[in-house]
């Protein structure tokens, strides 16, 4: 502690330059909390999805439809608790940019496998009384500022009722709670009943069933006993639990975990040799002053602990900044992955890798003041 | 009085590239403990070479160096810098103060190396400045001080710690004749009334005749000493 005025005064030496390195370390783990936060959002989401509930899709594609008929079959499979579906709606509101997350389904199913969809009774009640009853959760109602017994038009890219028209009439008749789950979650139920009876087309099969099962545990048996069910039929299914298929789904996407480690790599790589350059700068613009602490009877072991806790208090001040802000940053994030903070793993791996540039980035100058020879460097040789 | 430092039969050389240069050869110096002496000598004759082995800065090639019954030729660097630390103030030509320190803080950094509580280093700051008449500029940083001042701070600096031995290289040599006759006052009173042992090198003959002792190098070798009693 009380060399603290001698680390203090040697960080603040050349201050623009002590200020901008810091300002590049503050952007550099602002970036790396950003992008392992987003990673690990995604993960979280991912994680959140339980492996009781399994999917059933088409083997050949996800977007081919499996007949409603199997419903049925489905259910009766051992150890099957509960089983709802959704058929792709592609729904739009007033223009094709302002795309719907619309799903037919049977809504109190559904919502008795997804617990963490919060709804009164009530709007289920009124769903089962009101063929075009539509769910939406409460991010589409504020967006659209749609209300209980709004009336809403819906346009979709696929389907044609039967009046040959592809807009559709629905009645909100619920409201309720998606935030547990993230803004991926889709937002907006419409009876599959009656979706079935208007459609032009297309009517009788849906694009996924959602089975909850008894046992996680049993999720690889139940999975191969639905497939065995349908295998060598037409409409041949693949069952996968719902985190596999999210997993699948991510990938398509690319591969984030890698795209985000070789960005924060990267920077943290160039961030490197930045503050070893500065704090090599810094001891060589020294070499007199250090000469002369080691004059006044500083060992070689604490010219170099001093150089390190100088490298170490620039980076770890600088990072903590970078994830303090990025961890204020975070809350304007919850709307893509619902109720979400920093990671703690993500503030520990922040520590970690300061802790690691302050290191790598002091050791070559602290060495190089360790190793002075003082009457050399009072000769200025 | 008593040897506070005795060469004997001191030898020093350095390799330059692939030169081997003798700088020393066969030094016999005793220097008695409250003394003033005066290193001088053309340049190259070997008195910082010889001041920096009486101050436990560099070890010699041969011989001993004993400063205060320690055999300082045989420590290993991190004990020598222990004992620079309890035994050894350094006043040099161009101050050596740390530019970003304030003039107390500068003056206190020798003691950050004792046990002393913050409260006994700043007492101790406190009087080293009154010391040298400086205790006005306690909070001035080197570049807001006057060559003299500045001087004066390291003295300040030099005396804190209550060493036994002051070493001093070129003091006034980067001063004007009026603040390089307060600097050397300052440094015979230390000598006088705290009795503190003083080993000068020199160029300036009227700073020479501030030590009790001169002693002359040349190419290595004391050439000539001349005692004086100084009023």
């Amino acid at each position: 502690m009380k060399y603290l005025p001698l680390i203090w005064a040697g960080l603040w030496r050349k201050k623009a330059r002590t200020i901008f390195t810091m300002l590049s370390i503050v952007v550099a783990f602002l970036l790396f909390g950003l992008l392992q936060g987003i990673n690990q959002g995604f993960n979280t989401v991912v994680q959140n999805l339980d492996v009781d509930r399994l999917y059933v899709t088409a083997k050949t594609n996800l977007t081919d439809g499996l007949p409603i008929a199997y419903a049925s079959r489905i259910k009766a499979v051992p150890g099957v608790r509960q089983l709802s579906y959704w058929t792709y709606f592609a729904g739009y509101y007033q223009d094709s940019r302002n795309p719907i997350p619309a799903f037919a389904t049977d809504p109190t199913a559904l919502f008795d496998i997804y617990k963490d969809l919060k709804i009164k009774p009530e709007y289920l009640q009124a769903m089962q009384r009101t063929r075009t009853g539509v769910l939406i959760n409460e991010q589409l109602a504020a967006k659209y500022h749609w209300k209980l017994g709004d009336r809403i038009p819906l346009g979709t890219s696929i389907w044609t009722n039967k009046d040959g028209s592809n807009t559709w009439n629905f009645d909100v008749v619920g409201i309720f709670d998606s935030s547990a789950l993230g803004a991926g979650f889709p937002g907006f139920y419409l009876n599959q009943s009656y979706f079935d009876e208007a459609a032009a087309f297309g009517r009788g099969t849906v694009h996924y069933y959602i089975v909850a099962i008894d046992d996680p545990a049993q999720a690889t048996a139940v999975s191969q006993r639905i497939d065995a069910l349908f295998a060598n039929s037409t409409n041949e299914t693949r069952t996968q639990t719902e985190s596999a298929l999210a997993q699948m789904q991510l990938k398509q996407l690319g591969d984030i975990n890698f795209i985000v480690n070789a960005i924060v790599g990267a920077v943290l790589f160039t961030l490197l040799f930045l503050t070893a350059n500065t704090m090599m700068q810094s001891v060589r613009e020294r070499t007199g002053e250090l000469a002369v602490l080691k004059t006044l009877g500083f060992s070689d072991g604490k010219v170099l602990s001093l150089v390190l806790i100088e490298s170490l208090a620039l980076c770890v001040f600088a990072a903590a900044v970078g994830i303090a802000l990025a961890a204020t940053a975070f809350p304007l994030l919850k709307p893509i992955f619902g109720k979400f903070q920093m990671p703690g793993i993500v503030v520990a791996m922040g520590a970690g890798l300061a802790l690691l540039l302050a290191f790598v980035s002091g050791f070559a100058p602290a060495w190089r003041a360790r190793q002075l020879n003082i009457v050399d460097a009072l000769a200025g040789r | 009085m008593s040897a506070l430092v005795t060469l004997r039969n001191v030898t020093k050389s350095y390799t330059r590239g692939k030169q081997k240069v003798e700088v020393l050869h066969g030094v016999d110096l005793q220097i008695e403990s409250g003394e003033f002496l005066a290193l001088m000598g053309p340049s190259g004759s070997g008195k910082t070479t010889t001041l920096n082995l009486i101050a436990g800065l560099d070890q010699p090639t041969g011989g001993e160096v004993e400063v205060s019954g320690s055999r300082i030729d045989r420590l290993a660097r991190g004990a020598l810098a222990d004992w620079r630390a309890r035994n050894i103030g350094f006043i040099f030509q161009f101050y050596n103060l740390l530019p970003v320190l304030t003039a107390e803080a500068n003056v206190e950094v020798p003691l950050l190396l004792t046990d002393l509580s913050r409260s006994e280093r700043r007492r101790r700051v406190q009087i080293a400045l009154q010391l040298v008449g400086l205790a006005d500029r306690a909070k001035h940083k080197p570049n807001e001080l006057s060559g003299g001042q500045q001087q004066r701070v390291a003295i300040a600096r030099a005396i804190v710690a209550d060493p036994t031995l002051l070493v001093c290289d070129e003091p006034t040599g980067d001063l004007d004749r009026q603040n390089a006759e307060e600097i050397m006052n300052l440094l015979k009173a230390l000598n006088r009334t705290q009795g503190k042992t003083i080993v000068m090198v020199t160029h300036d003959p009227r700073a020479a005749e501030y030590a009790s002792r001169e002693l002359h190098l040349d190419k290595g070798k004391l050439a000539k000493e001349e005692v004086r009693h100084v009023a």
